[in-house]
């Protein structure tokens, strides 16, 4: 297989579900301080209560860890997660918005709103990543990227906690690229530096 | 900006096209997530592009009054985010109880379950007789819909759960009459209330505001057009007087963060300096 590393990348956007938490800290404390891309992530939390991810992948990370807040810019080197209860998406200026719309597939934050509105503003310089999960949300989503330019990747199924959500996503966009989560790590340590 | 796919110019002449037939100002919305809503409203009306939408917008104003609901984010229930309630009670009826008269302004109002939340609180903290709330609102429907004070009755399982949540002194129930799957506010609390039309993209101030609440608005506009809206609360309050934001929207890269002074940091309750 031959990853797209040529590529110039802007931006990677993740999602994942039942499973996130053994999932994220297996992947996120392999990137190194100084990362090249802002990350933006949605995790399905419960709506009602304060989230403790960013405390939990803040004190595992070597990223900067925060909870995203309302039109603030991505910055290289940055993980975002969604607040419990509102959508996370990416404005056509590359600002994080916030939003508080219906929830999609059950969900508030969704995979698929995140990704849809980061592969309008990134177009083809966007890496979506589809983690475990049982659900179907990110497939539409990594669709949109990948119909965009962007990079597809999806958690080799037979290696998820919950294979339902990257499956779906991998039957909705074939192009994706399968990997293990060690996989995913090394793909995106290796990426090129930005020009 | 990476807005340069056909379909973002013709987001742009659609809301222009609004703006000009309607003066409804859209224009300055935060894109992604109206984006979003107008395609859902294209799916609705069976349009392929914005551009078809636009044609059916301009030639048929009943349209238009059915797209204010995709234009406008209209979720809300009553006593939401039950923290914000709580430090109100705690912390800014203290404050309110000094004035002889008060006076709400709940911005961006939607159906009202958030200004009736705020006249049970008032009551509660006997604060009610001496209040005159105001709800304003862009969306005619909306409007009418909180002048009416009816919600269906299956909503309000959660709204007890919030009232409880947010350090009710007595049960929701008291306060609405169940009737053929409805739940309608008691009229004794719609007495002090106005409700009215009123954009905060092209409105202007209008004052003497004891309290301004306007929650998880912000977010759907623009850096300037948020700058706006609170230019227009801080007219409105009068020295010392609060303001209430969304759980997840702060002043902090506000131009008018300096008029401000964060009173309670989680609640997202400003003072007026």
């Amino acid at each position: 297989m031959t990853l797209p590393l040529h590529r110039r990348y802007e931006a990677v956007v993740m999602g994942a579900s039942a499973g996130a938490v053994e999932a994220l800290s297996a992947l996120l404390p392999a990137l190194p301080e100084g990362f090249a891309l802002p990350v933006a992530a949605v995790v399905h939390v419960p709506a009602h209560r304060e989230s403790l991810l960013p405390d939990i992948f803040g004190a595992a990370c070597r990223l900067r860890v925060k909870e995203a807040e309302d039109k603030e810019p991505l910055e290289p080197g940055s993980l975002y997660l969604a607040p419990p209860g509102y959508h996370l998406l990416v404005e056509p200026d590359r600002r994080l918005s916030l939003s508080t719309e219906e929830p999609v597939h059950y969900s508030r934050p969704s995979i698929d709103v995140l990704f849809e509105t980061a592969a309008d503003a990134y177009g083809a310089g966007l890496i979506g990543i589809v983690l475990t999960g049982a659900s179907a949300d990110g497939a539409q989503g990594l669709r949109r990227i990948c119909e965009a330019g962007g990079l597809g990747i999806v958690q080799q199924p037979n290696t998820a906690l919950a294979p339902r959500m990257p499956q779906a996503a991998w039957d909705a966009c074939p192009s994706a690229l399968p990997m293990t989560l060690e996989g995913i790590a090394d793909f995106l340590i290796h990426l090129p530096e930005a020009p | 900006m990476s807005a340069d796919a056909p379909d973002d110019y013709e987001l742009r002449l659609l809301l222009q096209a609004i703006f000009v037939r309607y003066h409804y100002d859209f224009r300055q919305y935060a894109a992604a997530s109206l984006k979003r809503r107008l395609g859902q409203a294209c799916a609705r009306f069976g349009c392929r592009s914005f551009s078809a939408l636009q044609d059916r917008v301009l030639h048929e104003p009943a349209v238009m009054q059915q797209m204010l609901s995709y234009l406008t984010v209209q979720v809300s229930e009553m006593f939401r985010d039950p923290a914000y309630f709580r430090a109100l009670r705690r912390t800014v009826a203290p404050h309110l109880r000094t004035y002889p008269s008060l006076k709400v302004w709940v911005a961006g109002c939607s159906a009202g379950e958030e200004l009736y939340s705020l006249a049970i609180l008032f009551r509660e903290e006997g604060l009610d007789a001496r209040t005159t709330f105001y709800g304003t609102d862009i969306n005619p429907e909306a409007l009418a819909q909180a002048e009416s004070g009816i919600y269906p009755l299956d909503r309000f399982a959660q709204f007890s759960e919030n009232y409880r949540a947010a350090g009710g002194k007595h049960s929701l129930a008291d306060y609405y009459t169940a009737s053929y799957g409805s739940g309608i506010i008691d009229r004794s609390l719609r007495k002090r209330v106005v409700f009215s039309d009123h954009s905060l993209s092209t409105d202007h101030a209008f004052g003497e505001m004891h309290l301004v609440s306007c929650r998880n608005v912000l977010i759907y506009f623009d850096r300037p057009l948020q700058d706006r809206a609170v230019g227009l609360f801080r007219e409105a309050l009068v020295r010392r007087g609060f303001l209430g934001l969304g759980a997840k929207e702060s002043l902090r890269f506000s131009e008018h963060a300096a008029a401000f002074e964060e009173f309670d940091r989680p609640a997202r309750l400003y003072q007026k300096r």
